[in-house]
C-alpha cells in the first residue's frame, strides 16, 4: 500500500514539476506548482510528518501560491513570447549539464545510504510510542530547543511585511 | 478490511444526509428570510414549497450551459470542481456523535480521526480560495476578475486570523476553560461569515454589486456547483463552531436530568403544532398536508423515546440541533444586516479583528499559565 | 522477484531522496532556462520544496523531530521571501513594463 501511494504521488509530483518548467502561461505553471506541493504534502503524510503536511498546505499551497496567483492576475501576465535568440551555450549544453548535476546529487545521496530503511506509514514513533511528527511534538521542540530560531523568524517575518508594504505601495507625490 | 467497510458505510450515510441538508438549507433560508420580511416565500411547489429545491435542481440541470468564448476552458471547468471538492472534503473529520456500538462494531460517528484535525480544516479552507480566484480569472471578464480577486483577498484575510480564535481547546464549551470563551466564539463567527462570503461580507458576490462577482459567467450546473460549495462551507463552519465552542454532541444538561428525552419532547411539540394548524388551516391545502407532517413528527418522537435508539442517536440530535441553531443565526443575520463596503470590510479585518484575536490569544494563554 | 516482495514492507528511504533530487534538478532547469521572471521565482520555490522533502526524509531515517523543524523554518522563510520577491517583481513591472528578464538588463555594459 505504501508503495502504491508513493509511486502515485511521486509520479504526480514529477509530472507537475516538469509542467511548471514547460508551460508558457504563468498561471498554468503556478497551478502545476500547487499540484507539486499537494502531492508533496501527501508524501510527508506517508513519512509520518502530519504537522508538516498540514503546514505545507496551509502556508505554501494555500498562502504563498495564492500570493503568486494574485500577482500574476494583477500584472495580467500573458503567455511568454519567444525572446531574441538565447545563448547557444544554454541550448547545447543545458540538458547534459543538468543530467550531470542530477548524477552528482544522486551519487552523493545514494552512496551515503547503501542500506536504507523502509518507510512505512505510521511508524514514526519515539521511545514512548508517541508520534514524532505530531503537532504536540513539534510544538514542544519549537518552544524549548528551537526557541531562538522561532523568535528570530518572527522578526524576519516582520521585516518581510514592512519591506513588502513599502515596495508595493503607491508613491506619495 | 472491516475498517474499510465501516468507513464506506459512514461516507454513504454522511454524504446522503449532507446533500439533502444542502438542498433543504436553501429552502429554509428562503422561508426564514421571507417570514422576516413579512411575506411567504416559496409556497407553490409542493406543500409549503418543500419541493422547491427539486424544482431548482431540475431548472439548473436543464438550463443551457453557456461557455464564454474566450475563456480558458480548462481552468473555467476546474474552478467549480475545486470549490465543491474542498467544501465536501472538510466534512470528513467532524464528529457527529458519540462512540456507538452497532452489531458488535464499535466506531466513532466521525469519518476519520486525525490528530491534526483542526489544521486539516484550515488547510482545506485555504485551498478553497483557489476555486474562487480561478473562477474569477478564467472567465475572461473584468467584473469576474475583480469580484474573484476581492473575494479571495477577503477569504484569505479572515482565514489568516482564524488560527487565533481557537483559544484554549481542551475544554469544549464556551463557558468552561479559564474564562468564558465567548469572545473567541464571537470572533470566530464573524470570521466564519467572512470566510463563507455571507452577509454582511458578501459584497464580492451580491446580486446587485459587480454584476454577480466571480460567478458572473457561470450558468446551469457550474453555477449550482458554486452555490452548493457556499452552502456546504456554511454547514461545515457551523459544525466546526459547534464542535469547538458549543460542546459538540454533548447534551446541554447531563442525562441524569432527562436530557435524553429532549429530542422526543421537541418532536412531540412540533407534531402538536402541526396538528393544531392542520385542524385550523390557514390555507386550503393545509387541511391535508399538515396532519401528515404531524403524524411524521409524532412517529419521530416515539422513535427517539426508545432507549436502544437513544444511545445511538441522541448525540447526533444534540449536534444537529446546535449546528442548526448556528445555521439559523447565519440566515437571520442575512435577513437583518446591510452589507459592508469592501474597504470597510478589509479595514475591519486587519485593524480590528487581527489585534483583537491576538489579544484574546495572549490573555487566554496567560490565564492558562496562571491557573495550571 | 524477491526484491519486489521485499518492498511489501514499505518504500526504501533512498527512493524519497531520489525524488527530492529529481525535483531539485527540475527546479534548477526552470531557473536557468526560463525567461519569465515569475516562472523563475516559481522554480526557486520548487527547489525549496525538494529540499524540504529531503529534510523530512532524513528526519524519518534518524527518528528525530529536528528534520521537521528545519523543514518548517524553511517554509516560513520561503513565505517571507516570496512576499518580498513578489513586491520587487511588482515594482520592476511598474518601472519596466516587462516581465522578461532578458529585457531588464540596463546594468549590463
Amino acid at each position: 500500500m505504501d508503495l502504491f501511494f508513493f509511486a502515485l504521488f511521486a509520479f504526480i509530483a514529477v509530472i507537475c514539476a516538469i509542467n511548471v518548467v514547460l508551460q508558457t502561461h504563468p498561471i498554468a505553471s503556478a497551478l502545476s506548482l500547487v499540484g507539486v506541493m499537494a502531492s508533496l504534502a501527501i508524501l510527508y503524510l506517508l513519512l509520518g510528518g502530519e504537522f508538516i503536511a498540514m503546514a505545507q498546505i496551509i502556508v505554501y499551497a494555500g498562502a504563498v501560491m495564492v500570493l503568486f496567483i494574485f500577482v500574476i492576475m494583477l500584472l495580467n501576465a500573458g503567455s511568454e513570447t519567444a525572446s531574441k535568440p538565447g545563448s547557444w551555450f544554454a541550448k547545447v549544453a543545458g540538458i547534459p549539464l543538468l543530467a550531470l548535476l542530477f548524477a552528482m546529487i544522486a551519487y552523493f545521496l545514494g552512496a551515503q545510504y547503501p542500506k536504507s530503511e523502509m518507510v512505512q506509514f505510521g511508524t514514526l514513533k519515539d521511545a514512548t510510542g508517541d508520534s514524532i511528527g505530531s503537532a504536540h511534538s513539534i510544538g514542544t521542540a519549537v518552544f524549548t530547543t528551537y526557541l531562538l530560531p522561532f523568535e528570530v523568524t518572527s522578526v524576519l517575518i516582520l521585516i518581510a511585511i514592512i519591506g513588502a508594504i513599502v515596495l508595493a505601495r503607491k508613491e506619495l507625490e | 478490511m472491516e475498517f474499510i467497510v465501516i468507513t464506506l458505510i459512514k461516507i454513504a450515510v454522511v454524504l446522503a444526509i449532507f446533500m439533502t441538508t444542502l438542498a433543504y438549507l436553501q429552502w429554509v433560508e428562503r422561508k426564514v428570510i421571507a417570514h422576516v420580511q413579512v411575506r411567504m416565500g416559496p409556497s407553490r411547489v409542493g406543500p409549503h414549497g418543500l419541493l422547491q429545491p427539486l424544482a431548482d435542481v431540475i431548472k439548473l440541470i436543464t438550463k443551457e450551459g453557456l461557455m464564454p468564448p474566450h475563456a480558458n476552458m480548462f481552468f473555467y471547468l476546474l474552478a467549480p470542481f475545486l470549490a465543491v471538492f474542498m467544501a465536501l472534503i472538510s466534512i470528513s473529520i467532524i464528529p457527529f456523535g458519540n462512540q456507538i456500538t452497532l452489531f458488535g462494531y464499535t466506531t466513532w460517528l466521525q469519518m476519520t480521526d486525525l490528530n491534526v484535525g483542526l489544521l486539516f480544516i484550515l488547510a482545506v479552507s485555504s485551498m478553497g480560495v483557489y476555486g474562487i480566484a480561478l473562477a474569477g480569472w478564467s472567465s475572461n471578464n473584468k467584473y469576474s476578475l475583480l469580484g474573484g480577486l476581492r473575494s479571495s483577498a477577503q477569504m484569505i484575510s479572515y482565514e489568516a486570523q482564524s488560527g487565533f480564535y481557537f483559544g484554549f481547546l481542551p475544554k469544549w464549551t464556551v463557558f468552561q476553560g479559564p474564562f468564558p470563551q465567548i469572545f473567541s466564539f464571537i470572533l470566530f463567527l464573524i470570521a466564519a461569515f467572512a470566510e463563507t462570503n455571507r452577509v454582511p461580507f458578501d459584497l464580492p458576490e451580491a446580486e446587485n454589486e459587480l454584476v454577480a462577482g466571480f460567478h458572473t459567467e457561470y450558468s446551469s450546473m457550474t453555477f449550482a456547483a458554486f452555490f452548493m460549495a457556499e452552502y456546504a462551507n456554511m454547514i461545515t463552519v457551523s459544525c466546526v463552531a459547534t464542535s469547538l465552542f458549543l460542546g459538540g454532541w454533548q447534551p446541554l444538561f447531563p442525562p441524569g436530568l432527562g436530557s435524553d428525552y429532549v429530542a422526543s419532547l421537541v418532536f412531540a411539540i412540533a407534531g402538536a403544532l402541526c396538528l393544531y394548524h392542520g385542524l385550523n388551516p390557514a390555507r386550503k391545502l393545509d387541511r391535508y398536508t399538515l396532519p401528515v407532517f404531524a403524524v411524521v413528527f409524532f412517529g419521530l418522537a416515539l422513535i427517539f423515546a426508545i432507549p436502544a435508539v437513544q444511545i445511538a442517536l441522541v448525540s447526533v440530535f444534540w449536534f444537529c440541533a446546535k449546528a442548526g441553531f448556528l445555521l439559523f443565526v447565519f440566515i437571520w443575520v442575512r435577513a437583518t444586516l446591510p452589507r459592508f463596503r469592501y474597504d470597510q470590510l478589509m479595514g475591519f479585518a486587519w485593524k480590528f479583528m487581527f489585534p483583537a484575536s491576538l489579544l484574546n490569544l495572549l490573555v487566554t494563554a496567560f490565564l492558562v499559565a496562571i491557573t495550571s | 522477484m524477491s526484491g519486489l516482495t521485499a518492498l511489501q514492507g514499505g518504500v526504501p528511504v533512498s527512493w524519497y531522496l531520489l525524488l527530492s533530487a529529481i525535483l531539485f534538478v527540475i527546479g534548477v532547469s526552470g531557473f536557468i532556462l526560463r525567461r519569465n521572471i515569475i516562472t523563475v521565482f516559481m522554480s526557486i520555490e520548487l527547489m525549496l520544496n525538494a529540499v524540504n522533502l529531503s529534510f523530512v526524509t532524513f528526519s524519518y531515517q534518524l527518528k528525530q523531530v529536528s528534520g521537521h523543524i528545519y523543514a518548517f523554518f524553511v517554509m516560513v522563510v520561503a513565505a517571507a521571501e516570496a512576499a518580498v520577491g513578489l513586491a520587487i517583481i511588482l515594482t520592476v513591472f511598474k518601472n519596466r513594463q516587462t516581465l522578461n528578464i532578458d529585457e531588464i538588463s540596463t546594468l549590463k555594459n
